[in-house]
């Protein structure tokens, strides 16, 4: 073992981690090398001294108050009185009745309810990223910049597309979370305005027509093609969202 | 499935106790507590999002590594405009930590001590970042070289060759610094 070796390997063993193989070499060494025997010492008064007198930063008592307010609050307990206004001769009848019930509801209440929730989501991820000013971890106008950035960090390839020529440049893109999974958040300007397209793969591979939806101010656009989902939120006006999203899809093909 | 509102609780039980350590080492790499504290939130809403995917049993080094990555998008995107180093902000922090934990002494040690804390803060924020990093978790967190490791996605070699030059950097610093001081 020479110096420089002895040098790296004092680290090792002066916090416990060094192997005991690795710790027998460099205890041979120190033994008769007095200027890592030197080195050792100093090592450990600065490590001491950091311990003791580098400033450990508590977290100002309003960041925790600040993050608990930014997490979903418990909701009100929902109030859903299981009462029976029906009294059935046979308790096979009100299973019965009960099952179709569902069933009926389920139908007519699942699609919008999922679009609402996933709405809701949209929403709070581009709020969220104007928020803490995290819109982008590749800041790029670039479609070939931005595109390949994405590979290893999804199971897809999000499609890139530039729309500057339309008025809409790409300005970068961030991985977001939605509907239970990891997506492309692709960002997009037009003026002032912020454009977040959340770009995941769809179930299946048929197409779905733009639809509109507004809330909070927010205006959103989901369509499918090409085997993805495509979500696209701004406080942009629907009219010109509607617009963006047509040009996007146009482009898909 | 789990409602928001429980899984926000249960995150909060998780994740709150590590808040220290996650605004330490953000304040440590920003070296400002604005910013600290804005890089901890969105840190933590992302945590948040990300948390049906936890399944490990050490949630602070699971904290630790998105907070050091929120860290490192949001220096990236500040290349263009560094951050602002607030050298005050510094001195007004551990002002605070050091006469809360010192009250009972007299007024020339407290001032000593003030000093040597300055100074060591100073030394310590001119390590480069990716060597600051590795030293606080080490000597502040008291992690392990397996931890650090995974936190900072390097090899467990890497993380003692960077604790090797980082507390070489460290000493030069302070040496160079009081040098300069005794002149």
């Amino acid at each position: 073992m020479n110096c420089d070796e002895a040098q790296v390997l004092l680290h090792g063993y002066m916090d416990g981690e060094l192997d005991v193989a690795n710790a027998l070499d460099f205890e041979r060494h120190l033994n008769g090398c007095p200027p890592c025997q030197n080195a050792y010492q100093t090592q450990g008064r600065l490590r001491s001294a950091i311990k003791s007198e580098a400033t450990y930063f508590s977290a100002p008592a309003q960041l925790r108050e600040r993050i608990r307010s930014a997490l979903p609050r418990p909701a009100p307990t929902k109030q859903a009185p299981q009462r029976s206004f029906w009294i059935w001769p046979s308790f096979a009848a009100a299973l019965a009745a009960s099952v179709l019930l569902t069933a009926l509801l389920t139908l007519r209440l699942a699609e919008p309810a999922d679009e609402t929730r996933l709405a809701q989501d949209v929403i709070g991820g581009h709020v969220r990223s104007l928020m803490v000013d995290h819109l982008s971890d590749v800041a790029s106008t670039d479609q070939h910049t931005v595109k390949p950035w994405f590979n290893g960090k999804l199971d897809f390839s999000p499609p890139v597309v530039d729309l500057s020529a339309q008025g809409f440049p790409l300005a970068g893109g961030r991985l977001d979370f939605l509907d239970g999974r990891p997506v492309a958040a692709l960002v997009y300007r037009h003026r002032q305005h912020v454009i977040n397209v959340f770009v995941w793969p769809a179930e299946t591979s048929r197409e779905a027509a733009a639809r509109e939806l507004s809330k909070q101010g927010y205006h959103v656009v989901h369509w499918q093609a090409a085997g993805m989902k495509f979500w696209a939120v701004s406080d942009l006006n629907a009219t010109e969202l509607a617009e963006f999203a047509k040009l996007l899809s146009a482009r898909l093909h | 499935m789990v409602s928001d509102a429980s899984k926000a609780s249960e995150f909060e039980r998780v994740a709150m106790p590590h808040l220290d350590a996650a605004y330490n080492l953000a304040r440590w790499l920003t070296r400002n507590n604005h910013d600290a504290q804005d890089i901890v939130q969105e840190a933590y809403l992302r945590a948040f999002r990300f948390f049906d995917g936890f399944r490990g049993d050490d949630a602070r080094a699971w904290l630790m590594a998105i907070v050091r990555n929120t860290c490192y998008s949001w220096l990236q995107q500040r290349r263009a405009s560094p951050l602002a180093y607030d050298a005050e902000d510094t001195a007004e922090a551990i002002d605070g930590s050091a006469t809360m934990e010192r009250t009972d002494d007299d007024p020339a040690a407290l001032l000593a001590h003030r000093d040597e804390r300055q100074a060591l803060a100073r030394a310590l924020e001119a390590v480069p970042l990716e060597f600051r990093e590795i030293l606080i978790l080490r000597e502040l967190e008291e992690l392990s070289y397996k931890q650090i490791a995974a936190i900072a996605d390097i090899p467990i070699g890497t993380v003692m060759s960077r604790l090797a030059r980082g507390r070489k950097m460290l000493a030069e610093t302070i040496k160079r610094m009081t040098q300069g001081a005794t002149k």
